[in-house]
Order: C-alpha cells, then sequence, then structure tokens
C-alpha cells in the first residue's frame, strides 16, 4: 500500500502549516461540526456579502482532527475565500463527487485547485468523511447565514453540536441520523 | 512462559491466513471491538442450521424440539462459563441491550407504579422517585452512559459517576458521598475498553450493598480474555457481548441474580416472553423468557456456546496469562517509543490487554492509516469513551487489544507499525506543536 499517494506532500504541507487558520470577526454564522465516529471537530464562520450570490469575505475556522481533515479546512479557506457561494458550491460539489469515487474520479485541477491531492484519500472510506468535514460545515455556515439562499441540507450527514459544549450557534440538526 | 500453544490457537482461525493490503500479513489487534472467530464455533452454527433449525419454545415436531434442546444447552453452557445458573442467563442482542434492558427496567416499573399497574413481586425497588440516583463512571463505554442520560431525561433521577485519576484509576475517594442511600443502581465496567483498567469491583460492590442499591457490571471486556464467575464478584446483573468472546455477533448476555431478574418488568413485549394473553391484558413468563420476546438468536447461541467450550478448553487462566504477556511487551515496547504516551496504566496490576496511547504529532486517524499499511488492524478515535477521552485532554487514541491467537510478532509488527508511521510524518518536537494536538 503506497502511502505516498494517499499523503501527498500538498496534504502534509496544509496539515504541518495550515492557511487561513483561526476564528476572526466579523460573521456572520458559526457552526460546530464533529465527525462521531473519530472526534474531529472544526467551528467554522463565514462573513458573507450582499446580493444574490455574495462573495464569501472571510471563512474562519479552529479544528483539530487528523492530516486530512486538517489539510482539507486550510484548503478550504485557499478555494473558497473571495469567491461567490455559487462557485464555492461548484467546488464542493465536485469535490463531494471525487470524494466519493472511489478512486476511480478524473479530479479536476482547473475546479479542485490543491483539492486534487485527495484523490487518493477517496479509495479509502473511513477517511472521505475526514475529507468533507470542513466543507459540510462552510455549506451548514452559509445556509444559517443566508437561509433565503435556499442552501440544501444533504450530503455527507455532519454531527450536530449536542455532544460538545463548544458551538455557541448550534448546528441544525435536521436530517441528521441518531 | 505458559504451555499456551499459540500456534495451534491460530490454525483455528481461518482469517488469519488471508493477507492485506498488497499482500501483508493481517496483524489483526482490534479484538477489543470484535474478535475474529474459530472453525469450531463455525462448524457449530452450521451444523445446528444443517441438522436442527426451527422455532424454539413451540412446535409440536422433532427439529422443533431439537432446536429448544441445543438453545437451552447453549444457555446452560455459556451460564456456566461465568459460574451461573442457566435460568438466570438472559440472551440479549448484545450488551448495549442488556444495559438498555436493566435502564428499561427501572423506566417501566416507575411508569407502572404511576399508572397503578401491577409489576412482578420485588418490583418496587425499580420504581424511581424524586431525589433517587444512578451512579456510573468517567471510564464508561457510551453503552453504559447513554442509556442512564436517557433515564434521567425521562425520569429526573440524578446521574452521578466516579471521576478518574491521572494514572487510569477510578478515584475512590469520594465513595461515599457518590454512593448514597438515594442510589439505586451502581453501573460499572469491569475492564475498560480505551484504558485497559480493571477496576475494583469488590470495593463498589461493598459500598453498594451498604445503602442497598443494585451493581450492573459491564463484562465485555472481561469475560473473554480472564477467569470471571458472578458469585464471587458478588455484582446483581452483569452483562457481555458473544462477538467480543470469539462468538456470533447479534447476541449477549444478562446475567442477573434470580431475585433480582424477578422483580424487573419486562424490556421488549411480544411473543415468547408471556404467561397468559387476553384483549385487554397479558401476564408475563418468568425469566428468561420474560426478557427473550420473539424468536430468538438459535444458531448464534450455540455458536457462543461453542465459543465458550473453546474458551474453556484453553483454560480462562492461561488465556489471561497470555494476553498479560503481551500487553507487558507492549507497554514495554511503547515506552521504548520517543514521543509515545500511554492513555491508561502503565504497570501490570489490575490491567488488562486494551492498550491506548497517542504519538506525538501524529493523529491517531493518521497512525491508524499508517498501521493498516502495514497489515496492522487497530481501533483508533474515542473507542465509544469519549468522555474518558476528554478526560485525558486527548481528541482520540491508538488502541491495540489482544485475544488468544496474538502473539510476539504482533507486537513487533505494531512497534515498527508505529515507528514508521514517525518515519513517514518526520515527527520532530516542533512539528508535534504545530500538529493537531491541543
Amino acid at each position: 500500500m503506497d502511502m505516498e499517494a494517499m499523503y501527498q506532500e500538498v496534504i502534509l504541507d496544509h496539515y504541518r502549516d495550515p492557511h487561513g487558520r483561526g476564528l476572526r470577526e466579523p460573521h456572520q454564522a458559526e457552526v460546530l461540526h464533529v465527525n462521531p465516529t473519530c472526534g474531529d471537530e472544526i467551528t467554522l464562520r463565514v462573513n458573507l456579502g450582499d446580493g444574490a450570490d455574495p462573495v464569501i469575505e472571510d471563512v474562519s475556522y479552529w479544528s483539530q482532527g487528523c492530516s486530512i481533515s486538517q489539510a482539507s479546512a486550510s484548503i478550504l479557506f485557499d478555494e473558497v475565500s473571495g469567491k461567490t457561494v455559487s462557485e464555492a458550491f461548484g467546488t464542493l460539489d465536485t469535490f463531494v463527487e471525487l470524494m466519493h469515487s472511489k478512486g476511480q474520479g478524473a479530479a479536476d485541477e482547473d475546479v479542485l485547485g490543491d483539492l486534487v491531492a485527495f484523490e487518493g484519500v477517496s479509495k479509502f472510506p473511513a477517511r472521505v468523511k475526514c475529507a468533507l468535514l470542513s466543507w459540510m460545515a462552510l455549506k451548514d455556515a452559509i445556509s444559517q447565514a443566508r437561509p433565503d439562499l435556499g442552501v440544501p441540507i444533504d450530503g455527507a450527514p455532519p454531527a450536530g453540536s449536542s455532544d460538545t459544549q463548544q458551538s455557541t450557534q448550534p448546528t441544525t440538526m435536521e436530517g441528521i441520523p441518531r | 512462559m505458559t504451555s499456551f500453544d499459540v500456534a495451534a490457537v491460530q490454525r483455528d482461525f481461518p482469517i488469519l491466513r488471508r493477507s492485506v493490503r498488497d499482500g501483508k500479513r493481517l496483524v489483526y489487534l482490534d479484538s477489543g471491538a470484535t474478535s475474529q472467530t474459530p472453525t469450531q464455533v463455525l462448524d457449530a452454527e452450521r451444523a445446528f442450521v444443517e441438522t436442527s433449525n426451527a422455532a424454539v419454545h413451540r412446535g409440536a415436531h422433532q427439529l422443533a424440539e431439537e432446536a429448544t434442546e441445543a438453545y437451552e444447552t447453549a444457555r446452560g453452557t455459556i451460564a456456566d462459563f461465568v459460574g451461573a445458573q442457566a435460568n438466570d442467563l438472559v440472551f440479549t442482542r448484545n450488551a448495549t441491550e442488556g444495559i438498555n434492558l436493566v435502564a428499561y427496567a427501572f423506566l417501566n416499573a416507575t411508569l407502572k407504579a404511576a399508572n397503578a399497574a401491577v409489576l412482578p413481586p420485588g418490583g418496587e425497588r425499580f420504581i424511581l422517585s424524586p431525589g433517587d440516583e444512578v451512579v456510573i463512571t468517567e471510564m464508561e463505554h457510551h453503552a453504559n452512559l447513554v442509556p442512564w442520560q436517557e433515564l434521567a431525561a425521562k425520569t429526573g433521577v440524578k446521574l452521578k459517576w466516579f471521576g478518574l485519576t491521572d494514572a487510569g484509576r477510578l478515584d475512590l475517594s469520594n465513595i461515599n458521598e457518590l454512593i448514597t442511600e438515594r442510589t439505586k443502581i451502581v453501573s460499572f465496567v469491569h475492564q475498560s475498553n480505551i484504558l485497559g483498567t480493571i477496576n475494583p469491583v469488590s470495593d463498589l460492590v461493598q459500598r453498594a450493598k451498604q445503602v442497598g442499591a443494585l451493581t450492573l457490571l459491564d463484562a465485555c471486556q472481561s469475560v473473554p480474555h480472564m477467569p470471571v464467575d458472578v458469585q464471587s464478584l458478588g455484582v446483581d446483573l452483569l452483562t457481555w457481548s458473544g462477538h467480543k468472546m470469539l462468538g456470533p455477533t447479534g447476541i449477549g448476555c444478562l446475567w442477573g441474580r434470580s431475585e433480582v431478574l424477578a422483580a424487573m418488568p419486562p424490556f421488549i413485549s411480544g411473543g415468547s416472553m408471556i404467561a397468559t394473553v387476553t384483549m385487554a391484558e397479558s401476564t408475563f413468563a418468568a425469566p428468561p423468557q420474560r426478557f427473550e420476546a420473539g424468536v430468538p438468536m438459535l444458531s448464534q447461541a450455540v455458536g457462543l456456546a461453542a465459543a465458550a467450550d473453546y474458551l474453556s478448553d484453553l483454560g480462562m487462566a492461561a488465556v489471561a496469562e497470555h494476553e498479560a504477556d503481551l500487553t507487558a511487551q507492549t507497554l514495554a515496547g511503547l515506552a521504548q517509543i520517543p514521543g509515545v504516551r500511554v492513555i491508561g496504566p502503565t504497570d501490570m496490576s489490575d490491567r488488562g490487554g486494551a492498550v491506548s496511547f497517542v504519538v506525538d504529532g501524529i493523529h491517531p486517524h493518521d497512525v491508524g492509516q499508517i498501521l493498516d499499511s502495514h497489515g496492522v488492524a487497530v481501533r483508533v478515535g474515542h473507542h465509544c469513551a469519549w468522555p474518558t477521552c476528554r478526560r485525558y485532554g486527548v481528541p482520540a487514541t491508538t488502541r491495540a487489544s489482544f485475544s488468544v491467537y496474538n502473539d510476539e510478532s504482533d507486537v513487533a509488527a505494531l512497534m515498527e507499525g508505529i515507528r514508521s508511521a514517525q518515519r513517514f510524518f518526520g515527527t520532530s518536537p516542533a512539528l508535534a506543536q504545530s500538529g493537531s494536538s491541543r
């Protein structure tokens, strides 16, 4: 088993030196998402501009977890900061598709940027949730900041905040299996 | 060394002959989650299904007779394995269900009493009143925590717990304040699935008896690994699962003292658990049938009995000694690797074979991934004991756990795998700070 294929250098670089880490003001929504199988967690804030397709002016986070979830959060910061919500969701959808490809997906670097490094991770079902943790938190935070955008709650269900005391604004619990 | 012939044991487990991850030898160190199954258990299940399969306790035909005989013989064998009488042993789906069965006995007795419904003789000791208490510990598996939280949410009973010492032991310094006249039950783990700690059962039982509280022991990590005798332990109730003791999934056991089981109202109701039924109401069978509604697990019971026989043939004292050797080797090996810290007791007194550890600068998920690439199967995460992780300030751990088929080469493979992970991630003190640990 080739671990270098999974832990590509770009993933390890983001893990060792995460981008955009730390919780910042101002923010319109804050969510806490947890991977209940391993205890990885992320608190994520968004600050959005105005309009029908607002710009993500800032996304800030505090997280703890494995190299995969940490690197994914760091790359999320790089990929969505300054983008519009629809652009960010385009990246997210492509990334979700890649992560569910069981190693068969062809990653599009134009859309995914550094996220293409996660192609090898998709071969390991237990790690897919690690890779998607921050992205599901982003989706949730945007839907809370701008309920009028009608963001659907779907995809890999995030864990709620019920098992921790760190949430300042409880994560939406609808549709989360017990 | 003991006369324990681990090579002969290994030959009984077909799964050990497969390879994983591109031809690596399977080094299975996750028996604390579920154990592997010997041929003898598979043969027993297959023989039952091929020759005697029928619904038990009903039917007038020969197969039904044989199936009932096999099922009840299995109950006797398994009861004998823990020094119990057959009629005091209830088959459940797993230990989680065993604990829920007891928690629901409290809920159901309380609800029925409020509705002036009939309780079994002695059932009043399961009725909860305002101010009553349930006592657990901070090292419980979620299976022995969440059901009591649920009971508290429904009834208002107060949930209290023993804290833990830095050395991974129960802090008994406030035992008299925790277990009081208001305590209805003390429910605690025999061997912690995350720390490996073996708890001082007699201390807790003694105090519980003083105040008239019941005791329930979660024996999931002890029955498969050491001699367990329900009489000498002195507890009132004891539960464990079959799949951690070389048996099938889908079956567990709840043992209780006759008078305690007899006092408990049923949990799941329906067929097979009744005495009489009219359109308006029903009366219930005596234990253990009262707690076995519906057609029960048949081949699983037969398989679990075969697992008990298998372990009895090895001798549980020899099993315990074999696993203690491996545990001691593991603790010694981990102590030799810089940057590795054991979460739980590091001495062998009152310590079982679940060994949790953290590696500086490498998250347990990543440790587990590298170990997996070497064929070494471990558990990573919070081990369904999230509060215990929090107590020790770690989000998760890597856990190695042993069974009868493990040997010294497995311990060596674990150590090499950890060193390999450290090489792969290039961990250094600087990296440890920028890594995932808080």
